[in-house]
């Protein structure tokens, strides 16, 4: 079907072998904060697609808890734990769970291919997709956080915080299920991490801490998305102390720088095998 | 343009495991030297297995090989495989990374991501989905679209963000006629307008002969020929293949049909046999009249095709190229 004999064409070196030394252009590299911005705005454009997973089921899942716990709880500092604790679960949910599957079936069935054969940086494509993930979770984490407050009668004067929450638990936690995602050897190990993470931030931020034993409470503190809850629950006081606000999201800010460098690493090493 | 010497990639062997038996060592390829030249389009054929795709993800700095070298352009890509992405274009066979975005979204996304701005991207992305007749299914996420239309789609995003060489892996699969001759006028606007080069891996037979300037055809990991088309039919130019259909099983009990058994190769009711000219006029004879004829459903008489090249050249694989 082809019409062009090989040998008219412009530039046509047939039979002269190219001289060694000879090395052509190379196309132009995509440069770091354009490409991070084309694939945030390719997987953010995917909601309209996966509307159902991405955006509702985790909200469903935290107001279920919440109404759940309604009977069980007191109205001080335990509703603070729940109402806090539901609304970061939606991070949780979204952010590390459905982007550790996310990343896990990518990388399985050979999607990373189109990303590794264009000059994209890796940190690119991994805080892209963190971001674009984190950004899901926004109106979920909203209702929940507003749905709560009216449901356990708690002051929705702080809620402001969320602006800073959401960001930095979500890179935290998008940053671990990225990481998770790239890392696990099988898409299935990658579904299992992802929601073992989320049920452990389930377990240990929903229910209020001062009950559990030493152990589970030490589990707690080295899970990311405690600090998005503390941070979140001691806003709803009469007199918060912004202080520990501060070193609480400084922590999840920590633990984001962390992971997403591991993540972009985990990326770099599964896109070249 | 790309120098491809002693390339050799070995899988190792699998542990068997509960429930999953072991596999042994695999060499997917096996000491393979080529040299494509700019402007033309190379192909791969083999059947299923044979080790185009290893190659191809080794080409384009996917894949590490254990030994050997790989140059494109001047450009030593083992050592230095993130300079592939800025050379060439890959079509993989998986779009799983653009499947839920739409059409457009795919090739502006990918433009952008070969290091085009915004408004360049944009406009390449519309050249680009006219010229191939997507534009009506822009709006479409892939996922929504059928197998040939998704391919199509893919092959769009490839070719946003001009690279001086293509690498597509089976990019016709699933297309329709139109789609078809869509992407190789593409190709050929390409190949007159700027010298670009293809790179193809195909297990069809036909698209091989129709499309392909050279050839190198692949199996268990080594290339056993490597020409035009029309250079590789010439090896087995004495021949001619004769394919027989019978009704419902062939009449053995006729001496000659019987006679022929052994140097057919059966697959249901179809006999094909590979003979000379002569013999083959004498075959045609015999069943067409007498006993035979009565069994006989159907007969084609055929000049060689690349399959009867790959299996004259002792391919192994009797069923894996595909006719179409």
């Amino acid at each position: 079907m082809s019409v062009v004999p090989a040998d008219v064409l412009p530039g046509s070196a047939l039979a002269v072998d190219e001289p060694a030394a000879y090395a052509a252009e190379l196309g132009p590299r995509a440069r770091l904060w354009p490409s991070l911005a084309a694939v945030y705005r390719a997987q953010l454009s995917r909601a309209r697609v996966a509307r159902i997973p991405l955006l509702f089921v985790a909200t469903f899942q935290s107001i279920g808890i919440m109404i759940l716990m309604r009977g069980v709880v007191d109205d001080g500092a335990e509703a603070q734990a729940v109402v806090a604790g539901s609304s970061v679960l939606v991070v949780a949910f979204v952010a590390l769970n459905l982007l550790a599957q996310y990343f896990g079936q990518l990388r399985a069935s050979g999607g990373l291919d189109h990303y590794a054969t264009l000059p994209v940086p890796p940190a690119a494509v991994v805080l892209g997709a963190a971001g674009a993930y984190a950004s899901f979770t926004v109106p979920g984490t909203v209702v929940t956080a507003v749905f709560g407050c009216v449901l356990f009668g708690l002051p929705l004067a702080h809620l402001w915080i969320l602006v800073a929450v959401i960001p930095l638990a979500g890179a935290a936690l998008a940053g671990l299920g990225a990481a998770l995602g790239l890392l696990a050897p099988r898409p299935e190990l990658a579904t299992l991490l992802g929601q073992l993470g989320m049920s452990a931030a389930l377990l240990l931020g929903v229910l209020p801490a001062d009950r559990m034993p030493e152990v589970v409470r030490f589990a707690r503190d080295l899970l990311p998305s405690t600090y998005g809850v503390e941070a979140f629950a001691r806003t709803f006081g009469p007199n918060p102390d912004w202080a520990f606000v501060l070193g609480d999201l400084a922590v999840c800010g920590f633990v984001g720088v962390v992971s997403l460098a591991v993540a972009t690493w985990a990326y770099r090493r599964a896109a070249v095998r | 343009m790309c120098a491809v010497r002693g390339l050799t990639k070995t899988y190792p062997a699998v542990r068997a495991r509960r429930g999953a038996p072991g596999t042994p060592e695999v060499r997917a390829t096996d000491d393979v030297t080529l040299d494509i030249r700019r402007g033309e389009i190379f192909g791969l054929l083999g059947p299923n297995g044979a080790g185009k795709s290893t190659l191809v993800r080794q080409l384009t700095g996917l894949m590490r090989p254990d030994r050997g070298s790989v140059e494109i352009l001047g450009h030593d890509i083992v050592r230095h495989p993130e300079r592939a992405a800025r050379i060439l274009a890959y079509l993989g066979q998986e779009s799983t990374a653009l499947d839920e975005l739409t059409v457009s979204l795919a090739a502006e996304t990918t433009g952008r991501l070969r290091g085009l701005d915004v408004r360049r991207a944009r406009a390449e992305r519309d050249d680009v989905l006219d010229e191939l007749g997507l534009a009506p299914l822009a709006g479409r996420p892939l996922k929504k679209l059928s197998g040939g239309q998704r391919r199509l789609a893919c092959f769009a995003a490839a070719l946003v963000g001009e690279r001086s060489l293509l690498v597509l892996d089976e990019p016709t699969t699933g297309m329709d006629p139109v789609a078809r001759r869509a992407v190789w006028s593409a190709v050929d606007r390409r190949r007159a307008e700027r010298g670009t080069t293809v790179l193809l891996v195909t297990h069809n037979v036909i698209e091989a002969e129709t499309v392909l300037d050279r050839v190198a055809v692949l199996d268990r990991g080594r290339v056993i020929a490597c020409d035009t088309p029309t250079g590789l039919k010439e090896q087995v130019a004495g021949e001619v293949r004769v394919d027989l259909v019978w009704r419902d099983a062939a009449p053995l009990h006729v001496p000659e049909v019987a006679a022929l058994r052994d140097r057919a190769v059966e697959s249901g009711r179809l006999w094909t046999l590979r003979l000379g000219p002569e013999e083959a006029r004498a075959v045609v004879a015999t069943v067409t009249g007498g006993a035979a004829f009565a069994a006989l459903d159907d007969f084609t008489l055929a000049t060689p095709s690349l399959e009867d090249v790959y299996l004259a050249l002792g391919g192994a694989v009797q069923q894996g190229l595909v006719k179409a």
